[in-house]
């Protein structure tokens, strides 16, 4: 398999990038994306080239540190999926494929299809925790917690902070992740007693860290691999009401 | 230097106590004086990270990752153990602690492993005090379910992503310590050195991977939740990050390894398709609780899985294990899979893998209950395969997985370099020669938790009264210099294979002669081999761009040359211990059945190998069984 990666280079978060083109053969449809872009390195090490710089760890979904846009899609052309668990059986032979990072504000880039999403853990620095001290808790049982609540959080929780609904999103919102982090922990009753600061600390660092607001376009829901949906931003916003009145 | 474990005095059930009861103070006031680095940000390290700072000590916290949640211990699917009983089954600590170390095939301390069955219950507490969204019953309470290698229900889950909820947990209290200005959080950064000052673990030289600088830091002590080193295979389940670096470069300054050759080889991982690949994704072992495996009777039959009537399937584990069946532990499970494999009845476009059948539980529990359980599982099986798990069974093989072997430590979980410790899985300690399921979230987090923060006391009371070196006390100039030639000399050789090249050569010999089954001469044969790989790698790699500037191959060179000198010694320890335990089979000890041979009477003992100049010198800790009498393991 043969294809034409179009691939965003950019020294240093200060220097001018631009899209290099790569002619890359000898691919095959199992390959995954990123062993794609890992043999197309192999053959820039042998042309004497610096390499491309992209993230990755896990490899199977779960890390969130994958994520580039793959012909102008967050996470390539499926839906709920991560760079990482694209395969090369997506495209055809002959593909040109556009390579380039998540755009936004908040996010500079490193280099290449590196970005900075210390922004997210910025967020959750405000209150996506439960203050309580190791060796404080109570026997597990003690606080039954309904399976419905306990599911619902579950759903929430499951966001593995990749960046993909900021990336996707016109503003550059993080109201996905932001508010998954908040609906999580506020519909547990362990995480109750800080639920309207979490929830207004939370949200103002959304704001200082430059990211923009919801407007519902739900672009983001579409791309996120953990699925969560855009109803969680609705959740945020009827308890964003709650905590300014009781909070 | 003779090793000594420092198990406290008394009963299984009052050691842990007597410990502390001991131990040395530290008041608050002289808490914040004292500063300790941890170096990685998983279970054990963010554990410890934050319950450190929690306690008053000033901690700065490294990941190579570019965020602290990101660690690998996100990757663990199937659940937590913790002796709560709560299905009334018949658990207990002793019990836990009797299948663990059984499980281990009697290759663990008595001590620790009962510490770890004794601090579970209380785990489980924490995470569900920090949110951890557990799955529950209707009524509110917490469920179970079965792992490998036990008879009872212990095994808490979120659904198959309990790692990454105990991570984000740990994550987010880390956070908690950073608002606090408790911690100091350095993503991308990697250690690559330690500094050893008048005998003890005094700081670590890091490089800035996004700048390539490379910086000093210095301590009171030093923490090391480095992980597993599983990549030495290349192809693992582990993270493409994941890596052995520190803890080798700890090794060298002084730092025992025990058991380095004691690896898990998964037995339901997706298997290798393609020489390209560049990691295998794990199926939680959990899907063995309802999943039955089965091959062909037939060998090489090619018809598909549906067309094979049910009296030409053999269900092997079911058929050679009847008291555990598919729940068989993971090491008997990945040996059965290969035997079936070897013989020929193995599946799959390469005939590598065996089959993981659903059919028969979603007949009996219908598809909704199988979707609940598993529901995650199913949906990354069929992204990353194409398949439907619904509609035909799985594919799956053994893959390299986790290293029970690691930096030897005491009771204390302090390696042999004073003020220098070691948790989670980068540690040798309660896991002997076999892990159970579930049993490493647990270790991993018990260790950064609960039982560093009571140990490190003791050592760092002593520290009070010493003088901080300063950072530019001769010896941190000295290993800086060393960190800085290495970078130099792997960018100047400059020669015509890649590093993946290097690194897909290391990890064939590995699979072949170090991983399910070893021998005599091929473990010899190994070692001639890796040591010419060394050779060839430090004259012929070739590694672009500059030392100063963000550079992947660059990193990935600099894993690569450590994890080669730890192949050998892998090697060196697998060919040592003439027996077979746990997931260390050499084909030579073996009974008529295939099973592991046992010699208690030569080999109950720790491997702790010492380096000195390339070459590895061996130390016994004994292991005395005080209050179990090791037993043939049998799951028959």
């Amino acid at each position: 398999m043969k294809v034409t990666f179009k691939i965003w280079r950019q020294d240093s978060p200060d220097s001018k990038g631009e899209l290099k083109t790569y002619e890359t053969d000898g691919l095959t449809e199992d390959m995954s994306f990123l062993e794609a872009l890992d043999h197309l390195n192999e053959k820039l090490v042998l042309k004497n080239e610096k390499v491309v710089a992209f993230e990755y760890d896990c490899r199977e979904g779960i890390c969130g540190q994958c994520g580039v846009f793959i012909n102008g899609r967050a996470h390539g052309p499926h839906d709920h999926m991560t760079t990482c668990q694209l395969h090369m059986r997506s495209f055809k032979d002959g593909d040109t494929i556009t390579v380039e990072p998540w755009q936004a504000g908040a996010f500079p880039i490193v280099k290449d299809l590196v970005v900075d999403r210390t922004a997210f853990d910025r967020i959750v620095e405000q209150g996506a925790y439960i203050t309580a001290k190791t060796g404080t808790a109570p026997e597990a049982n003690s606080i039954p917690v309904p399976k419905e609540v306990s599911d619902a959080a579950m759903d929430m929780a499951a966001c593995i902070g990749c960046g993909a609904c900021v990336a996707t999103c016109k503003n550059a919102s993080a109201a996905l992740f932001t508010s998954a982090k908040i609906n999580h922990l506020n519909k547990l009753p362990q995480g109750k007693a800080e639920q309207h600061t979490r929830l207004l600390d939370m949200t103002k660092q959304m704001e200082v860290e430059g990211f923009g607001s919801c407007t519902f376009t739900a672009a983001c829901e579409v791309e996120c691999p953990a699925e969560i949906s855009i109803s969680s931003i609705a959740e945020m916003n009827a308890r964003y009401v709650k905590a300014k009145i009781f909070g | 230097m003779k090793l000594d474990s420092k198990v406290p005095e008394g009963r299984l059930e009052d050691k842990w106590r007597n410990y502390q009861f001991k131990s040395h103070l530290i008041n608050p006031a002289n808490k914040k004086k004292l500063n300790v680095i941890v170096v990685g940000s998983g279970l054990s390290g963010a554990g410890a990270a934050a319950t450190l700072a929690e306690l008053g000590y000033d901690v700065q916290c490294f990941c190579y990752q570019d965020s602290a949640r990101r660690a690998h211990s996100v990757a663990a699917q199937g659940g937590i153990n913790a002796a709560k009983n709560y299905q009334h089954d018949g658990d207990s600590v002793w019990r836990m602690f009797y299948d663990t170390l059984k499980g281990g095939d009697f290759r663990s301390r008595e001590a620790n492993t009962y510490r770890l069955a004794e601090l579970s219950a209380p785990l489980i507490d924490h995470f569900t005090q920090q949110g951890v969204p557990f799955a529950r019953e209707y009524g509110g309470v917490l469920v179970n379910r079965s792992f490998g290698g036990v008879q009872v229900q212990r095994t808490f889950y979120a659904r198959g992503q309990t790692g990454q909820q105990l991570v984000v947990a740990a994550y987010s209290q880390l956070y908690k310590m950073i608002k606090a200005k408790k911690v100091e959080m350095l993503p991308r950064h990697e250690v690559l050195d330690i500094v050893i000052i008048d005998g003890k673990a005094k700081g670590v030289i890091a490089r800035e991977l996004s700048t390539g600088k490379i910086k000093r830091f210095v301590a009171d002590a030093i923490v090391l939740a480095t992980g597993g080193y599983s990549r030495v295979f290349r192809l693992s389940t582990l993270a493409i990050g994941c890596n052995g670096s520190a803890i080798w470069k700890a090794h060298k300054r002084g730092a025992y390894f025990a058991a380095p050759s004691f690896t898990q080889i998964h037995p339901t991982a997706l298997p290798q398709t393609s020489e390209s690949q560049s990691k295998l994704t794990l199926m939680s072992e959990s899907l063995r609780n309802d999943g039955r495996i089965w091959v062909p009777k037939k060998k090489g039959d090619d018809r598909p899985a549906k067309d094979i009537p049910e009296d030409e399937r053999d269900y092997y584990l079911e058929r050679k294990y009847p008291s555990f069946g598919n729940l068989a532990p993971r090491d008997i499970s990945s040996r059965a899979a290969k035997e079936r494999i070897d013989a020929g009845h193995g599946v799959g476009q390469l005939k590598n893998a065996v089959y993981l059948d659903f059919k028969h539980a979603i007949e009996r529990f219908g598809r909704e209950t199988i979707e609940d359980r598993y529901g995650n599982l199913f949906t990354m099986y069929r992204k990353i395969t194409g398949i439907d798990a619904y509609k035909e069974p799985m594919k799956i093989s053994p893959a390299a997985h986790f290293s029970m072997g690691g930096l030897w430590v005491d009771y204390e979980l302090m390696t042999t370099i004073p003020g220098l410790y070691a948790i989670g899985e980068c540690n040798y300690s309660d896991h002997g020669a076999n892990r159970l399921g579930a049993n490493s979230l647990l270790q991993t987090s018990i260790d950064g938790y609960f039982i560093l923060p009571n140990t490190i006391n003791n050592y760092l009371e002593g520290e009070l009264k010493a003088k901080r070196p300063e950072i530019d006390h001769q010896e941190f100039s000295k290993v800086e210099a060393e960190v800085k030639d290495q970078i130099q000399s792997l960018l100047d050789i400059n020669g015509s294979r890649t590093v993946d090249d290097f690194h897909r050569e290391l990890g064939k010999v590995m699979w072949q002669e170090c991983a399910m089954s070893r021998n005599k001469k091929g473990l010899e044969k190994a070692i001639t081999q890796i040591k010419s790989i060394k050779e060839d790698f430090w004259k012929d790699v070739k590694v672009t761009g500059s030392s100063d500037e963000m550079n992947t191959e660059l990193e990935k060179a600099l894993r690569l040359a450590d994890f080669i000198e730890l192949a050998i010694l892998m090697c060196t320890d697998a060919l040592q211990r003439d027996e077979s335990c746990g997931a260390h089979f050499r084909e030579e000890y073996q009974s008529e059945e295939g099973e592991a041979v046992r010699n208690d009477e030569d080999y109950a003992y720790v491997s702790a190998w010492e380096y000195n100049a390339g070459e590895f010198k061996l130390h016994k800790e004994e292991l005395k069984f005080e209050f179990v009498k090791p037993t043939v393991r049998s799951y028959k």
